[in-house]
């Protein structure tokens, strides 16, 4: 029952948005443009950063911005759905809540794992080399990072109503977190102070752990914590979710 | 089909100051509506009306009183009220972009029945709905009328015995109205549904419902048929044009003896005669009994009237008389 409510909702998401080729394009193009444009920069610097290969530590940074980004502005959709009494209508069916919010988020978390795999192929024709395994790990914990991310969003979505007041609120958050995650440089190359900080961001855990992935380190403290922390912020985002999809008045 | 009891809804102010501001939505409303009814919920915009409809639903909790619809309370049986339910919303139910068929066909699923049979059943609506021929198109390519039709078939699509429809016809012409009231009271025809809207128009109330409850800030003040709630307000406005403006005294008197209500003596147009008439007119409660009798008296009193008008109360005057305002002033 519950499976069979998220995919209805899931597929009907997916239908409208396939049917968007701007939302197909823009989709796939991030990631080119990022590796294309971004990428040959990084190049030279790798062993200065401390990396043998400049991907491994470049696609990871790109995948968590990937999933933070698509997905934090998921909600902006909900809010026009909300609008034209979507919502509504959906909820005063029996069809379970949860299954009313993952149905969406399967949607981005779909986006987020075709960009992904762009992204990694790409990577190879530039020139990545890791563990296959590690990569393909690497990107599950991207997916439930972006789903929790996804719910957040629709979480907020549906509490502000509000595309105006959103969008500051999205935007405070994410800019801090792109900084000081270390996902476009890591943060060790950082002063003291600014390593102190960015302790205090989950998402820094999340894009060490992947880095650490890439290169085939399974059982390091480093992937168990980003492991742990991904975990955390994927049952966190869905319990919020679905809190604000159930909650009256929503 | 619907029982409640002291329904009320108090929403917190959102007044970015300290001073929090309570809305009493909905002050306790009781409700009581039989199988097979077509029930209209007639108030101004504010009154409360989507308040009470979204608690009936199971959208909103109340912050007092109980319901039972469909035989289920709202409060702890939510999901067996809503497999029995249709609900119409006031702001429709469809994204704009999406296509008709399948919006019609997903809503069917998400009541857990088969996508066949959502399809079939979307189908037959749609046919039903005057709406053949829009089973790909965009909401957004509809015109107000088929949009509005496009969500009631979204509501109807699992076939509920009962169905809440909130503002059905708000904001379409007249005679996408007319046709839309067609197929209401057809649902209750055809599928022996239960119905309940809600409105502000009078004439929609009038035309469409068996019964009316008229709500005024958040509170019912009056509920029964169209016909009783208009003889037991207001009376029928007799209204004669006496042709000679002298003998209006003598017809108001006349007049005044089976009214229910001050005589009212207005200069009329000029007559269809050289002298000026004179209009003579006032509320009688049951005027087509009364009438026949009072023309014979103006008869033998000599006095010739240049016409003579019977016009039944309207909701209107009904409202106006519970609430001391009209309707119609407030517009949509
Ligand atoms: N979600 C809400 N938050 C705060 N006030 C609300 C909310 N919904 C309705 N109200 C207030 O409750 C009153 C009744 O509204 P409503 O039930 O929509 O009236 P109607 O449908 O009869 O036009 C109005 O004063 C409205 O402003
Ligand atoms: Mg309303």
């Amino acid at each position: 029952m519950f499976w069979r409510e998220t995919s209805i909702v899931f597929r009907r998401q997916l239908r409208m948005a396939l049917r968007n080729p701007a939302w197909v394009i823009i989709g796939l193009v991030q990631p080119i443009l990022y590796l294309c444009l971004f990428g040959p920069l990084l190049e030279p610097l790798a062993g200065t950063l401390g990396a043998e290969n400049a991907y491994t530590l470049f696609v990871p940074g790109l995948l968590v911005q990937l999933g933070l980004f698509g997905a934090l502005f998921a909600g902006f959709g909900l809010i026009a759905e909300w609008r034209a009494g979507v919502i509504e209508a959906e909820r005063v069916t029996p069809a379970s809540r949860t299954a009313l919010l993952l149905g969406r988020i399967l949607r981005d978390v779909l986006q987020l794992f075709v960009q992904g795999l762009v992204l990694i192929g790409l990577a190879f024709l530039f020139g990545l080399t890791g563990s296959l395994p590690g990569m393909a790990l690497g990107l599950v914990l991207t997916v439930l990072l972006g789903a929790a991310c996804a719910a957040a969003s629709n979480a907020l979505a549906l509490t502000t109503k509000s595309e105006d007041v959103m969008a500051p609120v999205i935007n405070s958050v994410a800019l801090p977190v792109l900084l000081l995650s270390g996902i476009l440089l890591p943060m060790t190359i950082g002063p003291q102070w600014l390593q102190v900080v960015s302790d205090f961001m989950p998402t820094k855990y999340i894009v060490n752990a992947i880095r650490e992935l890439f290169t085939g380190d399974f059982w390091t403290i480093t992937t168990m914590w980003g492991v742990v922390w991904t975990l955390v912020l994927f049952a966190a985002g869905l319990w919020v979710g679905t809190r604000t999809f159930r909650r009256e008045n929503a | 089909m619907i029982h409640a009891r002291g329904l009320a809804r108090t929403f917190e102010g959102r007044g970015r100051g300290k001073a929090k501001e309570e809305v009493k939505a909905v002050a306790g409303v009781d409700i009581d509506v039989a199988e097979g009814e077509i029930v209209g919920f007639l108030g101004p915009n504010g009154a409360g009306k989507t308040t009470t409809l979204r608690m009936l639903t199971t959208l909103l909790k109340p912050t007092a009183g109980s319901a039972t619809v469909a035989g289920f309370d709202v409060a702890t049986q939510s999901q067996q009220v809503r497999r029995s339910i249709g609900y119409v919303s006031q702001s429709g139910s469809t994204s704009p972009e999406a296509r008709a068929g399948e919006e019609v066909m997903d809503h069917g699923m998400l009541y857990g029945i088969s996508q066949k049979q959502a399809e079939s059943r979307g189908r037959e609506l749609f046919e039903q709905l005057d709406l053949e021929g829009l089973w790909e198109r965009k909401p957004q390519a509809m015109s107000g009328g088929q949009r509005r039709r496009l969500d009631i078939a979204m509501g109807l699509v699992h076939d509920p015995t009962l169905v809440f429809l909130d503002e059905p016809t708000t904001g379409l012409d007249p005679q996408a109205r007319a046709n839309l009231w067609t197929h209401i009271s057809d649902l209750r025809t055809r599928r022996g549904a239960t119905i309940f809207l809600t409105t502000h128009y009078l004439d929609e109330a009038d035309a469409l419902c068996d019964r009316i409850l008229v709500i005024d800030h958040g509170s019912i003040v009056a509920s029964d048929t169209p016909d009783a709630l208009k003889r037991q307000v207001a009376g029928d406005l007799v209204s004669l044009v006496v042709a000679d403006a002298s003998k209006a005294a003598a017809a108001a008197e006349l007049l005044g003896r089976i009214a229910d209500t001050e005589v009212e003596v207005t200069a009329a147009q000029a007559g269809t005669g050289a002298q000026a008439g004179a209009g003579v007119s006032a509320r009688v409660r049951g005027a087509g009994h009364e009438v026949a009798g009072l023309i014979r008296g103006l008869d033998a009193a000599g006095i010739d009237l240049d016409s003579i008008e019977v016009r039944r109360p309207t909701l209107d005057d009904v409202f106006l008389d519970l609430t001391g305002r009209s309707l119609r002033e407030q517009g949509a």
